[in-house]
C-alpha cells in the first residue's frame, strides 16, 4: 500500500519532475477518469441490481402459482372444493390456500376504492399455490383440473415471468457491456491525453535522450503521471458515484426495479475495484503510447 | 574509445563529410576546427551516436553503432560527456537539477555536496536555484560543461563551448577543460576560434583536426 501511494505520488518526487507539469492535460485526465468512474459505478449498480432482480424473480416466482376459478355463483363452492381436493393429492405442492373475500377486497381496493361491494360482483375465486423445490407437473395438473373443475385455470406465472427475467438478464448484460465500453473509452481518452503530453514535451524528451535517458525512464515519467491521475480521478468519481447511489430512494420490499438500483451487502465492495482498474487501464494505455511514440522519434 | 573508419555522412544531398578515420586515445586532447558549416557539429554527433554514418563505420567503446539499439546508445551517452552547441536544458528545473540530470536519468543518487562542489568549480554556486532561461550565455555554457562531466565520463566532447562568451570567460572554460584532461579524460573541442587553440597549446599538448573539403585532416603543428 505504501509503495502504491509512493508510486502514485511520483509527480512530486525527483525523477517525476523531469516532465514539466501540464495543468490543463492533468485536469482533463482527472476529470475524464472521474466521469468514467462515476458512470462505471452506475453501470455496476445496474448490473448488480438487475442480476439480483432476475435471480429473485426466477426463484421466488417459480415457487408461487395461482388457480383462478370462474364459475356461476351457485357452482363456485363445489368447484372450489374440487380444486382443493385435486391440490391435496397432487405431488410437488408445498401448500395452498383459498383467498378469503376480505383479502380480495384488500387486493382490489387500491384499484376500485374501499367501498367495492365484493360479494355482489361476479369475482373469480383465487387459490394461492406454493410449489415445492421440485415443482409441479403443470400440464398434468391442468388436465386434472379441466375434468374435475372446468372453471379453474392454473397460472404458474411462467407466461409473464419469462419475459421479465429475460429483460432483467438483458439489462445485466447491457450493464456489463457498458462497463467494458467505459473501460475502452477511458483507455482511448488517456492514450490521446498521453500522446498530447508526449508531443508537447518533444524538447524535454530530446534533452533527456541527450543526457543518456533510456526509453524506459522517459516512458515511466509519463506513465506514472497518467496512472496517478487515472487512479485519483477514478477514486473521486467512484466516491461521488457511491454517494449518488446511496442518495437514491430506499429500495422497498416490493423491490421495484428503479428503487432497487444499488448495491447489497458485500456488493458495496465492488465499486472499490474501479479506481485500481482505472489506474491499470491508464498504465497500460500510457505505456503503450509512450513506447510507441519514443520508438518513432530520434 | 571512439573510432571512425572511412566514416561518411550526408544529410540526403551530397556527402558533407567523407572518408574520415580517427582513433581517439584515452587522455588525448583534440581541437576540431573548420569554417562554419563545415560539419564540426555533425562530426561530434557521429561521435556520440546521435547520427549514424551514411558510409563506413563508427564504433563507440568497441561497439559498432549500427549494432547498438536505442537503449545501448543511451547508456553509451552516460560515458561520453557532451557540451552541446545550443546547450539545451529543461527550463522548468533549477540549474542544480539540470546539472544532476544525467545522474537522475541513470537512476543514480545525487550527492548534493558533490553537486555543489561541481557548481563551485564552474562558478555557478550562486545560481544553483536559478532556472536556465534566467542565465547568461556564458553561464549556460558552464552549466552545460558541469552537466557533461557529472557522470565522470571518459570522453568530453565540447561543441563551440566558447561560442558566445567573452575572451576572459572562454579562458576560464578552457582552463576547466584542460583540468579535466589532466585528470585523464579525453577532450575534443570543436571551435573556429584560432586564438583559443593557440592559448591552449601553451598549456597542453593538443592536436588539431581540421575539416576541409569534406575530409578530416590532422593539421600541422604550426597552425
Ligand atoms: N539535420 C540536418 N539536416 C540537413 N542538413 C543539416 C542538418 N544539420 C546540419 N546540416 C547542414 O550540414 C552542414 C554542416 O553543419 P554543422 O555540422 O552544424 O557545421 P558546423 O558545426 O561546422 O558549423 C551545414 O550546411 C548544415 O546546414
Ligand atoms: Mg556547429
Amino acid at each position: 500500500m505504501i509503495r502504491l501511494i509512493e508510486f502514485l505520488s511520483f509527480e512530486k518526487t525527483g525523477a517525476g519532475r523531469v516532465v514539466p507539469p501540464t495543468g490543463f492535460t492533468a485536469r482533463l485526465t482527472l476529470f475524464t477518469a472521474a466521469a468514467m468512474a462515476f458512470l462505471a459505478v452506475f453501470a455496476l449498480a445496474l448490473s448488480m441490481a438487475t442480476g439480483r432482480l432476475a435471480d429473485r424473480w426466477s426463484e421466488a416466482l417459480a415457487r408461487s402459482a395461482t388457480i383462478r376459478i370462474s364459475a356461476p355463483a351457485e357452482q363456485m363452492e363445489t368447484q372450489l372444493a374440487a380444486v382443493l381436493n385435486v391440490l391435496s393429492t397432487t405431488p410437488g405442492i408445498a401448500s395452498y390456500r383459498a383467498l378469503e373475500l376480505s383479502e380480495m377486497e384488500a387486493l382490489l381496493g387500491p384499484w376500485f376504492g374501499p367501498d367495492l361491494p365484493v360479494d355482489a360482483l361476479p369475482l373469480p375465486r383465487l387459490v394461492e399455490v406454493v410449489e415445492t423445490d421440485d415443482g409441479v407437473d403443470a400440464e398434468g395438473l391442468r388436465l386434472r383440473l379441466s375434468t374435475e373443475a372446468p372453471g379453474a385455470v392454473f397460472d404458474d406465472h411462467t407466461r409473464w415471468r419469462r419475459p421479465l427475467v429475460e429483460a432483467a438478464e438483458r439489462l445485466r448484460s447491457l450493464g456489463l457491456l457498458s462497463l467494458l465500453l467505459i473501460g475502452g473509452a477511458t483507455a482511448g481518452m488517456i492514450t490521446l491525453a498521453a500522446q498530447a503530453a508526449l508531443a508537447a514535451n518533444g524538447q524535454v524528451i530530446r534533452v533527456l535522450r541527450l543526457v543518456g535517458a533510456q526509453d524506459r525512464f522517459i516512458a515511466r515519467a509519463f506513465v506514472r503521471r497518467f496512472t496517478a491521475r487515472g487512479f485519483w480521478g477514478a477514486m473521486l468519481g467512484t466516491l461521488l458515484g457511491i454517494f449518488a447511489v446511496l442518495a437514491l430512494p430506499e429500495a422497498d420490499d416490493a423491490g421495484g426495479f428503479l428503487t432497487g438500483l444499488g448495491f447489497a451487502g458485500a456488493g458495496w465492495l465492488w465499486p472499490l475495484i474501479v479506481p485500481p482498474l482505472a489506474a491499470l487501464v491508464a498504465y497500460v494505455a500510457t505505456r503503450f503510447a509512450a513506447l510507441r511514440m519514443l520508438r518513432r522519434i530520434a | 574509445m571512439i573510432e571512425l573508419q572511412n566514416a561518411a555522412m550526408s544529410y540526403g544531398g551530397g556527402e558533407l563529410l567523407s572518408q574520415m578515420s580517427l582513433r581517439l586515445q584515452p587522455g588525448s586532447f583534440h581541437f576540431l576546427t573548420g569554417p562554419s558549416g563545415a560539419g564540426k557539429t555533425t562530426f561530434l554527433k557521429l561521435c556520440y551516436g546521435e547520427l549514424l554514418p551514411s558510409g563506413g563505420h563508427v564504433s563507440l567503446f568497441g561497439r559498432d553503432v549500427f549494432r547498438m539499439d536505442r537503449d545501448e546508445i543511451a547508456r553509451t551517452r552516460q560515458r561520453i560527456g557532451v557540451v552541446h552547441q545550443d546547450c539545451q536544458f529543461l527550463d522548468h528545473l533549477s540549474l542544480a537539477e539540470n546539472v544532476a540530470l544525467p545522474l537522475t536519468v541513470a537512476g543514480k543518487p545525487v550527492n548534493s555536496a558533490e553537486l555543489m562542489e561541481l557548481l563551485g568549480w564552474v562558478g555557478l554556486k550562486r545560481h544553483a536555484d536559478a532556472l536556465p532561461p534566467q542565465l547568461s550565455g556564458g553561464e549556460r555554457q558552464r552549466a552545460a560543461l558541469a552537466r557533461a562531466v557529472i557522470m565522470s565520463p571518459e570522453v568530453i566532447l565540447a561543441d563551440e563551448p566558447t561560442g558566445n562568451v567573452d575572451w576572459e570567460m572562454s579562458q576560464r572554460l578552457l582552463a576547466l577543460l584542460i583540468e579535466l584532461n589532466r585528470m585523464g579524460k579525453s577532450v575534443v573541442i570543436a571551435t573556429h576560434d584560432l586564438n583559443l587553440i593557440r592559448a591552449a597549446k601553451a598549456q597542453v599538448s593538443a592536436r588539431v583536426l581540421r575539416i576541409a573539403n569534406q575530409r578530416l585532416h590532422l593539421a600541422g603543428a604550426d597552425l
